[in-house]
């Protein structure tokens, strides 16, 4: 059970993250912040399906995330979603075709190394 | 006398009201290049603050409410009346709305380690609040995340950009 909650949560939470991230460079810079505008962003990204996927990946990966916690230590569990931050920044090299220079493939690793040191 | 004349200084502090509610068009005040930057650093700063606040009032809120994960569907509509909870998922509503901004105009690999500022934030909330005991190697994990965080800040938010259009 607790595997199991563990992989769901650190994979729907990279699809999740990816399809967000997918869905948002598709749509292109917001500029605009006034309420009539982000209402008018809103109802635009709810009929994109990559964001709408997205959301409901995230979804998944939070309850499953509490879920766990539910029966596993906090200790056991953060860093697990540590090692998800880099496998997020492998997909975005290869599926969104960003260039992660040094700096960033050091900072991934850095942080996930941290938040391991500190769950510990 | 005209009928609707405004003293002139009510006039201006009208309109600054306007712009600061986000109510008149901002671009008339600030302009291009500044307000670029303005949006972004505000959507970093709200994205972290957001997100870990509202994981702590979430935990504190679920604490209070001795919450069964086994227990029937309608017993997680009853966490909605901890006003904790409440809060936290209003926070949490916050947090997600700006990292879709952030992610509209920055790549996820720069988003992803940024956001990670948030781990320390929270050790730091366990800390001041909670007196939390922050060990040897919790506070190396904390300068190790702030060194990642910082290198990751001096990359471009956008890589495909040309130098000159990116957002400092």
């Amino acid at each position: 059970m607790t595997w199991f909650l563990l992989v769901l949560s650190v994979i729907s939470g990279t699809a999740g993250d990816l399809l967000t991230a997918k869905g948002m460079s598709d749509h292109g810079e917001i500029h605009d912040f006034r309420l009539n505008a982000v209402l008018q962003i809103a109802a635009r990204l709810s009929r994109n399906m990559f964001i709408v996927t997205g959301t409901l990946a995230q979804a998944v990966s939070f309850f499953s995330f509490v879920a766990l916690l539910g029966v596993a230590d906090l200790s056991f569990a953060v860093p697990a979603t540590a090692l998800g931050n880099v496998a997020k920044t492998v997909f975005a090299r290869l599926f969104l075709k960003e260039h992660v220079g040094w700096r960033r493939w050091a900072g991934a690793l850095l942080v996930s190394f941290g938040v391991l040191l500190v769950s510990m | 006398m005209k009928p609707f004349s405004v003293a002139p200084h009510r006039m201006l502090l009208a309109s600054q009201l306007r712009v600061v509610s986000g109510l008149a068009p901002t671009t008339k005040v600030v302009t291009g290049r500044d307000f670029s930057k303005i949006k972004h650093h505000t959507c970093v700063v709200l994205a972290i603050i957001a997100n870990t606040l509202g994981n702590f009032l979430l935990s504190v809120g679920m604490r209070q409410m001795d919450f069964q994960p086994s227990a029937a569907p309608l017993e997680y509509l009853r966490i909605f009346a901890n006003p904790w909870i409440d809060a936290g998922v209003l926070l949490l509503i916050v947090w997600f709305a700006s990292q879709l901004s952030l992610l509209s105009w920055s790549d996820l690999s720069y988003v992803l380690p940024i956001t990670g500022a948030s781990y320390v934030l929270t050790a730091v909330l366990g800390k001041v609040f909670l007196h939390e005991f922050v060990s040897i190697s919790r506070w190396l994990g904390i300068l190790v995340i702030s060194l990642g965080v910082v290198l990751v800040v001096g990359t471009a938010p956008k890589a495909k950009l040309g130098p000159r259009e990116v957002i400092p």
